[in-house]
């Protein structure tokens, strides 16, 4: 018994089939709709890598049940942030940065660092890090994404 | 070899349909039309032939084919730099095909930082010799010699006439040979281009804009997403299966081989709340040692067989006429490998043929494993390796193909394997737990003149570093039945100049969880062990820790007094023996440092790290590091830098904060609440220096920096507090625990 849903996902109305209103936001946006970004790291809410906007904030898409979105819900995945034509400032700086090593938590690090920006253009060393102190890498790329942040601060 | 025959011979190839054999596999995700049909069997595999390293099309495109893969550490850009200096082409001329066994050269497991230092080198001698084939045939249809032709950019030059590689050679082999054991000449490292500069990665935009497409992204047309349920105590029994528990959710299937358990479903999300829902009743099982005693645990194994390494003169009889002794007991935690993404393959059975697609670091070996598994010949199994999440070693990505391919073969369909966060805390195989004794005899001038490490730490079989799969073992299908660890007693042998020395390995029968090899295996261990060892003989002496080492250091080896010497001045380090003087006050400050010649053979790495010790709370800060580092020639420095700082971040985590725990039955770290890792705000900062030799080889910079972390820490701690951790991770417990022994 399938159930449609509406979303608004990177500006776009779009209409999915799912047979569970429980269902993660996750799965409709890496499944329903092919987007990449949007990784699977824990399901738990404890690593970011998942992470997207609803409304401008910061969300785990992991746990985030469809059936607490609503239609209007502005979705906002890394693809909508900016694209390799169009990058957003954050996307810029940390491709110049270099700020990446495996980059499986990066979507989960920009997409953080995108919404640090939009309420406080000019965060301090301390103020990134609290901001990101929720989102892992086992690489160890903390030095470089700090820096990345920094610069894409500079880009406003 | 003559040119016009190998260009005849290929053309011929060509006739008979073998032109079409260079199938690039892209990261689209996509299977190609070749790929299905096995096209590419016709290629060259053999570390002998040029063909299987390159391939150059009929518009002068490069295609590098590399059994060495990159694991999220940016080595591909460096390889194709590599490339694209010794063959004369533009970078963005060059592809690179990573880790297919059925286009790639088997040049062993990514691993032990050697995807510059064998696999690149191997590339540089093929394209040598292609570079010089094409100027011979290039010369020889211009009348001229080739060393009046110059090369730019795959086009030859010879006074006004020109001719490009893919005039002589697009589409087609080259069917030259080349010897690594007796390289061809290559260039002049000073007619590099673009070795040495810090070409920015070439798959970083994709990964910031969502296009990168990992194996997690990997989809196979028709395929299952399958979800594993482990047993909840190692050694436990499938007694029985309640189907009926997962019959509301949408096309969800029960597989159930001897003690292996799965859920299939057509989403990914029916698959997983399958896998949540499924009831089973489990044995009891409590196999696991007592934590509580895990130390004695691991002394008292059976050993089954001593290895010593590094044996100058006799110790004993030194240790026993020495005026003064010393001894001391590291021990180090078990380890998860704790990538991100959780491991994730897929695989397809088709025509009697199995393809598996994951993110091992050794799709050769991989191939081997399955094969046997299957009861297949290795020539009807294809590894193809897509990367995945950071791996820092042999995690699960093997276990998920072969979870993958058990479960295409018996469902009959692609299918595709996403373990658990749980999945992976609880089942990659981990970083065996290690024990180290050292010893000391000092003359009565303070000299060393004995030097012992006895180490407990478990076997590496023969045969080969096949990690057994799990689905393999749970199945009871066959098995290669490996103890596979890595090559952790390196580093064991002292790199200092004692007259009497040596290390005894005493390899362990059995260790309390399937190991494998986590990044800087052994040698990190041995480096902490070792180096702390170093520091508290300097300290006993009341000599500085660096001048020691200096004194220790085979004078001829400059290189490693140089790191030393350039880490004085970029640490602007104060000569002084350790602890520091007047220690009062609750957060008390000091340095330490450490010192590693790699594997006593190559990259050496130097470093000083300065902490913060709360002596109420037992906390560590760390808030830098100085790392000085010689891995010879630098093909790409931001590439090193980055991977410089991911080996102190990284280990500066293992050593202040991670450890496997555990019951008598069962893991108990299975997420990251459970097994917590560094955090941005505890983040260091890193302050470098590198050292180039662009006339010297290039050697890996993968793991070397991470050996010398946990000593540096430990060092820092004692010259703070004058209290010695010996114990990895240094936890605010631990620290207190000693504070409180010496107080």
């Amino acid at each position: 018994m399938a159930i449609t849903k509406s979303l608004n996902v990177n500006g776009r109305q779009v209409s999915i089939q799912i047979d569970d209103p429980e269902m993660p936001l996750l799965y409709a946006l890496r499944e329903n709709l092919g987007l990449k970004s949007p990784r699977f790291g824990c399901g738990l809410e404890q690593c970011g890598a998942c992470s997207v906007h609803i409304n401008g904030r910061v969300v785990r898409s992991c746990v985030k049940p469809l059936k607490e979105l609503r239609a209007t819900d502005r979705i906002v995945t890394l693809e909508g942030l900016g694209n390799l034509q169009n990058l957003h400032r954050v996307q810029r700086a940390f491709i110049e940065e270099q700020a990446v090593q495996c980059g499986y938590c990066i979507t989960g690090m920009a997409m953080e660092a995108a919404a640090l920006l939009a309420r406080n253009p000019n965060p301090t060393d301390a103020q990134i890090k609290q901001a990101l102190a929720h989102n892992l890498c086992k690489c160890g790329t903390h030095a470089r994404i700090i820096r990345a942040v920094k610069r894409a601060a500079r880009y406003a | 070899m003559n040119m016009h025959a190998a260009l005849h011979a290929s053309r011929r190839d060509i006739l008979k349909g073998a032109g079409s054999l260079i199938v690039s596999f892209s990261f689209a995700g996509a299977i190609t039309e070749a790929m299905a049909q096995g096209a590419a069997a016709a290629k060259p595999l053999a570390l002998t032939e040029v063909d299987s390293f390159l391939a150059i099309d009929a518009k002068g495109k490069v295609t590098v084919y590399s059994g060495k893969v990159d694991l999220g550490t940016g080595v591909r850009t460096a390889l194709m730099q590599m490339v694209a200096d010794e063959l004369d082409v533009s970078l963005q001329n060059v592809t690179l095909i990573e880790g297919d066994t059925a286009t790639t050269p088997a040049q062993g497991t990514t691993w032990g930082s050697l995807t510059i230092q064998i696999g690149g080198i191997q590339l540089r001698n093929a394209a040598a010799v292609a570079r010089q084939a094409l100027l011979e045939e290039a010369a020889k249809q211009l009348n001229t010699k080739p060393e009046n032709l110059r090369v730019s950019n795959g086009i030859i030059f010879g006074g006004p006439k020109r001719l490009t590689y893919a005039e002589l050679i697009g589409g087609k082999q080259f069917n030259l040979k080349v010897d690594h054991t007796k390289p061809p000449k290559r260039k002049d490292p000073k007619e590099y281009r673009v070795v040495g500069k810090s070409v920015p990665r070439v798959d970083i935009p994709a990964k910031l804009t969502g296009t990168f497409t990992y194996i997690h992204d990997f989809r196979v047309p028709g395929m299952l997403h399958g979800r594993v349920v482990r047993p909840p105590a190692f050694g436990a029994k499938l007694q029985s299966v309640d189907e009926s528990s997962i019959k509301h959710i949408p096309n969800a299937k029960v597989v159930r081989q001897g003690d292996f358990l799965a859920v299939v479903a057509e989403t990914e999300w029916n698959a997983i709340r399958a896998a949540r829902a499924l009831q089973a009743n489990w044995s009891k099982a409590e196999t696991l040692p007592d934590p509580d005693k895990l130390w004695e645990y691991v002394r008292n194994s059976k050993i089954a067989k001593d290895e010593e390494y590094g044996k100058v003169g006799d110790s004993a009889a030194a240790m026993a006429g020495a005026a003064r002794k010393m001894s001391a007991t590291y021990d180090f935690a078990i380890h998860t490998h704790g990538s991100i993404g959780p491991s994730c393959a897929a695989a397809e059975f088709k025509d009697g043929k199995l393809v598996s697609w994951s993110a091992s670091q050794a799709t050769h070996n991989l191939r081997n494993q399955l094969a046997k598994m299957f009861g297949m010949p290795p020539a009807d199994v294809r590894c193809i390796y897509l990367e995945g999440s950071g791996c820092y070693g042999r995690n699960g990505h093997e276990d998920a193909a072969a979870d993958a391919a058990l479960l295409a073969k018996i469902t009959g369909r692609p299918v595709r394997v996403q373990w658990s966060r749980g999945d992976e805390h609880i089942w990659d195989p981990k970083g065996p737990p290690t024990l180290i004794d050292l010893r000391a005899g000092l003359d009565a001038s303070g000299n060393v003149i004995a030097w012992e490490h006895e180490s407990w730490i478990p076997q590496q079989t023969p045969g080969g570093f096949h990690v057994p799969l799990i689905a393999a073992s749970l199945t009871g299908m066959p098995a290669d039945d490996h103890i596979a660890p890595g090559n952790i007693f390196q580093n064991a042998a002292i790199g200092y100049k004692f007259p009497n020395a040596k290390s005894i390995c005493h390899r362990l029968e059995t260790t309390p969880f399937r190991p494998s090899w986590i990044r800087t295996p052994g040698r990190m261990q041995n480096t902490y062990a070792n180096e702390c060892f170093m520091d508290e003989i300097a300290a006993q002496l009341s000599v500085d820790p660096i001048e020691f080492r200096l004194k220790y250091l085979d004078p001829k080896d400059e290189r490693g007094i140089e790191v030393l010497r350039r880490l004085k001045t970029l640490a602007k380090w104060e000569t002084r023996p350790s602890p520091r003087r007047n220690i009062t006050g609750n957060v008390v400050r000091g340095r330490g440092v450490s010192y590693v010649k790699y594997e006593n053979s190559r990259t050496y790495v130097a470093t000083v790290c300065d902490v913060e010790v709360n002596r109420t709370t037992g906390e560590i800060r760390v808030p830098r590091f100085y790392v000085v580092h010689d891995c010879g020639q630098i093909i790409n420095p931001d590439g090193l830098r980055n991977q410089i700082e991911g080996n102190v971040i990284q280990t500066l985590s293992r050593t202040l904060i991670e450890e496997v725990k555990f019951d008598r039955s069962r893991i108990m770290s299975v997420d990251w609440e459970t097994y917590p890792i560094l955090t941005f705000p505890q983040v260091p900062e890193i302050i470098m220096d590198l050292v180039d030799r662009p006339n010297a080889p290039p050697w890996g910079a993968g793991e070397p920096a991470a050996a010398v972390i946990p000593s540096a820490v430990s060092n820092a701690v004692f010259d703070a507090t004058g209290i010695r951790v010996r114990s990895v991770p240094f936890t605010p417990d631990k620290v207190k625990a000693a504070m409180k022994g010496a107080a």
